[in-house]
């Protein structure tokens, strides 16, 4: 029996069980999906949010700022890659300036440090790139980037090598009473626990429902982006929001921490939870919104461009409780819950301390995760050494990132283990170039297939029937 | 210390090597990222290959043998499995491999010749999901011919450069079923001879004007739909045509590799993304050279070989010093003619310009000029964007040209 179980491995759940690996306590992560970090997590703005966007006294006011505070300590003792490049608000006109004015002094409130407004001739000095016609913006230092799915997957690799469990492929289908606790099972397995924590995004509403709780709804909110090659990363270094309006927050542009430019989202209510269609309509807002904010965004360097889904929940608020002893919900955890996720974890903590579970200190405990080793940023005699002691490390596999083969077989073997391919792309890089796996594709492909002892024909995308080959050729062998 | 590295062992830098050792430069090294010699040869196992060379028809791998054979025979020094990661402005080579770790070398002249890769569906921002089944015919060949494995069974191909023309009679041979080429311009951009001999000869519909504005599926790619477009290539409202499928196969251009001629500041033309370079292949920096598919994307390896050696003739005139700079002859173009290799000529000596047009045209006149003098002019009844051209001029026509103006006029 487990005393904790986390169901859903995205960024929520992730830090949700890293932060009780602290203590004795036998913890359980069961994902759905063939891998950690699928949902919401891995496709969104990865911005560390200031805090100035939500209502004064909300729970996400207080998780945003608390998270942002929070967030470098934690990306540092992971070793995920975390850059406070601040970011702005950009006005077009006198009624954006009282919008940002409004949106400064509701940062205030909420506790947010470092709030000023910019004026044209300083904003343009700080991003000469940005369109002339911008007049002023809301200018907040501690924003931030971060890598949301790298943040999951060090998180959750870091809980599991602490000693807790995770389950893939487990698609959670009921929640039954059981003695002291509960029975989670899918389809064909089951667990049981003591706690339940409900970390299943756009499904968390499904989640609660099994155990009684009809309280909210989560319905989707499609966003799409568009990610440009790593030669356009420095068009511009801050984020740079538009004024919010009626419509929503409206289309960022931002570099990444791998810097790559990254221009989104777009937002549409949708009702499939499972459709992550891009549209050519997206693709258009994307880029005349990104044409008005920022001058010669050369959009044809575009290297992918992908589709998230936002859980929207019926209450308007993070929706964090315990409708029944023993279950806890982390639901319509939408923008900003990546910045909030480590003050999330921290909240739940303190409500599984308050409801009497005992949290005794895990003597053995390693707050910190080393970093998958990147070759690319070594210097020469640390790669020479590298090489030295394993030669595996001196062959470039992925070219356009420059990625070895040292690092994909590191990645496999770490926790948590990547079963497909696109699990190799989060971890190392390799196939997330400029050519998106074109080259390394099938030489990522036999690596795989031979740490995992499996065949080459087995091996998928992202699971499930993703498979990346049909059938030997009438020549081949295997 | 070597005079001459060569980055890059498919049939350019072989070619290029030969060439350089048969001219008198010995202290040669070939840097080769991949297990083998060949470059992308080794996977093109159909034929066609060295008809204008050697005047018969040989598969990928065999043109490319001869050259390997060629220069294990002269004993030209190569390392295979090393990638080179850093090429600097004054002729330092950075590589790394299993064996050397990172090691840097010291060149006298250095020639390029990484060649190129192909433009990934990515750029195309096409609408839909993101499932399996989705490569590049260079990735599928690869699959195919290297690895033995069958990456579909029904296949909708995006664009009809010769990759996707040869992967579309591949993939039928070997029991796919191809549904349609799909190509957004009013023409495609491979060979004549590809068209027939890898889809008339095999019934494949070849689609022009239409390209696929959707992909269907959850795990695989379950189907595409596709639509007719319009002068301006967007798609037209009411021509949308549901084809079921588990595999795309794009094909949509080749993009020449240059990361290694930015770091050693070498010039790049925005329109061939190769090098601007002279008669000789000499990027802007004295002592690179350039040639292959990394300077400019080929129609038939036969024409990168005979580039190859000119490059390497000549860098073996730049390292005893007689390499002949003696004039500086701009080439331009007037955009019909969208670019010509080379870009600027230095030397009084007859002179081969390759160019590629545009559009297709019929019965043009090809011009060369210098101000208001015509040089040269020359007939041709169709020019087409996936057949490079070739006009040579005598040196007596341009040595005392100011520059030379390609353009086309059509008749
Ligand atoms: C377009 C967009 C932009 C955003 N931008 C930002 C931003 O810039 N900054 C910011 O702070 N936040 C942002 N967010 C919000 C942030 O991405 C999310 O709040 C965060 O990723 C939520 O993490 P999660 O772990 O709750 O959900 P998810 O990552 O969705 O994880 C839920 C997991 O539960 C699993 N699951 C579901 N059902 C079951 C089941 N029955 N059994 C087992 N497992 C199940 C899923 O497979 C999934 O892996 C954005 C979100 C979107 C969509
Ligand atoms: C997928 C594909 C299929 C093709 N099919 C056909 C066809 O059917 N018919 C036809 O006539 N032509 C075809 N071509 C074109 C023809 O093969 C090329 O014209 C020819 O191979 C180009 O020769 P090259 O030496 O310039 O480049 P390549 O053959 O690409 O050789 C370049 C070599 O440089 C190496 N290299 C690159 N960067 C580095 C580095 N940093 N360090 C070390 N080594 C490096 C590469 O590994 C490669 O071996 C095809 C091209 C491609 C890309």
């Amino acid at each position: 029996m487990y005393d904790v179980t986390v169901i859903g491995a995205g960024v929520v759940g992730g830090l949700v069980a890293r932060s009780l690996s602290k203590y004795k306590l036998r913890i359980c992560i069961l994902e759905s999906e063939n891998d950690v970090a699928m949902g919401a997590t891995k496709a969104n703005s990865a911005i560390v949010h200031a805090g100035f966007d939500a209502k004064e006294g909300s729970l996400k006011a207080k998780l945003n700022v608390r998270g942002n505070k929070m967030m470098e300590a934690v990306c540092n003792e992971l070793g995920v890659k975390y850059i406070k490049n601040g970011s702005l608000v950009v006005g077009f006109s006198e009624e954006d300036r009282a919008v940002l004015n409004e949106l400064m002094q509701r940062g205030i409130t909420n506790n947010v440090e470092g709030l000023r407004i910019v004026e044209k001739d300083e904003l343009h000095e700080m991003e000469p790139n940005l369109s002339d016609d911008i007049i002023c913006a809301l200018y907040a230092p501690t924003g931030g980037i971060v890598c949301p799915y790298t943040l999951a997957i060090a998180a959750i690799g870091n809980a599991m090598d602490n000693g807790a469990h995770l389950k893939c492929n487990f698609k959670v289908t009921g929640i039954d009473a059981a003695e002291n606790g509960y029975k989670v099972s899918s389809e064909n397995e089951f667990v049981t626990t003591r706690y339940v924590i409900n970390c299943a995004g756009v499904y968390s509403d499904t989640i609660a429902k099994m155990v009684g709780d009809n309280s909210f709804d989560i319905h989707p909110r499609r966003g799409e982006y568009m990610l440009l090659d790593r030669e356009c990363g420095d068009t511009v270094s801050h984020t740079i929001f538009r004024t919010p309006s009626k419509m929503g927050k409206g289309i960022l542009v931002t570099p990444t921490v791998h810097n790559n430019l990254l221009l989104g989202p777009t937002s549409y209510d949708i009702t499939d939870k499972e459709n992550k269609d891009t549209t050519a309509v997206g693709f258009d807002a994307i880029i005349n919104s990104t044409n008005e904010t920022v001058k010669s965004v050369p959009v044809n360097k575009t290297i992918t461009s992908f589709c998230g889904l936002r859980s929207v929940g019926s209450t308007g608020d993070f929706i964090i409780n315990s409708p029944v002893k023993g279950f806890i919900n982390a639901a319509g955890i939408e923008s900003p819950g990546l910045t909030s996720s480590p003050a999330i974890a921290e909240y739940i903590e303190d409500m599984l301390k308050a409801d009497g579970l005992a949290l005794e200190v895990n003597p053995d405990y390693n707050p910190i995760r080393k970093p998958y080793y990147s070759f690319q940023e070594a210097s020469p005699e640390e790669k020479n050494e590298t090489i030295k002691e394993n030669p595996a490390y001196g062959k470039i596999v992925c070219r356009c990132e420059g990625i070895t083969e040292g690092e994909i077989i590191e990645a496999i073997r770490r926790n948590p283990q990547p079963r497909d391919l696109d699990g190799i792309k989060r971890r190392t890089r390799a196939q997330m170039g400029r050519c998106q796996g074109g080259f390394c594709g099938p030489y990522v492909t036999e690596i795989l297939a031979k740490e995992l002892g499996v065949s080459y024909e087995s091996i998928t995308k992202f699971g499930g029937e993703s498979l990346i080959n049909v059938e030997l050729t009438k020549g081949g062998q295997s | 210390m070597k005079d001459l590295v060569i980055i890059g062992g498919g049939p350019a830098g072989m070619s290029a090597a030969i060439a350089a050792y048969e001219n008198g430069v010995k202290d040669i090294l070939i840097l080769e990222r991949d297990e083998n010699l060949g470059g992308i040869l080794q996977q093109c196992i159909h034929n066609g290959f060295g008809l204008h060379k050697f005047g018969e028809e040989l598969t990928g791998p065999e043109y490319a043998w001869r050259y390997e054979k060629k220069v294990r025979e002269l004993g030209i020094e190569f390392k295979l499995n090393t990638m080179v990661l850093d090429v600097s402005e004054d002729k330092v080579v950075t590589a790394t491999n299993t064996q050397d770790g990172i090691f840097q070398i010291e060149a006298k002249a250095i020639i390029l010749a990484m060649g190129c890769r192909e433009r990934s569906k990515g750029a195309l921002n096409i609408a839909g999901s993101r499932p399996a089944g989705i490569y590049s015919a260079g990735t599928a060949q690869k699959f195919v011919n290297m690895k033995g494995y069958l990456p579909g069974k029904n296949i909708v191909i995006l664009g009809s450069g010769d990759i996707g023309l040869i992967m579309a009679r591949r993939m039928t041979l070997e029991g796919a079923k191809v549904h349609a080429v799909c190509e957004l311009m009013p023409y495609s951009g491979g060979l004549a001879r590809n068209i027939e001999q890898c889809l008339n000869d095999f019934d494949i519909p070849l689609k022009l004007s239409h390209t696929i504005i959707q992909i269907h599926g959850k795990d695989r790619v379950d189907g595409v739909t596709i639509a007719k477009v319009d002068e301006r290539r967007k798609p037209i409202a009411g021509s949308e045509e549901y084809i079921p499928c588990d595999t795309i196969l794009f094909s949509v251009g080749l993009v020449p590799e240059n990361e290694l001629s930015r770091t050693a500041n070498v010039s790049l033309s925005p329109i061939t993304n190769g090098a601007i370079v002279d008669q000789d292949r000499q990027t802007s920096i004295e002592g690179i050279f350039s040639c292959g598919n990394v300077l400019h994307v080929h129609d038939l390896v036969d024409y990168v070989s005979e580039e190859a050696e000119i490059a390497g003739k000549a860098a073996v005139e730049y390292i005893k010093g007689t390499k002949d700079d003696s004039v500086l002859i701009p080439v331009k173009t007037d955009g019909k003619i969208r670019y010509t290799v080379p870009q600027r000529i230095t030397k009084k000596k007859d002179v081969a310009v390759y160019f590629r047009v545009s559009n297709i045209y019929k019965n043009v006149m090809i011009k060369v000029s210098d101000g208001d003098k015509t040089l040269l002019s020359k007939k041709k009844i169709k020019v087409a964007p996936g057949e490079m051209e070739c006009i040579t001029l005598k040196k007596e026509i341009f040595e005392n040209a100011k520059e030379l103006y390609f353009s086309l006029e059509e008749m």
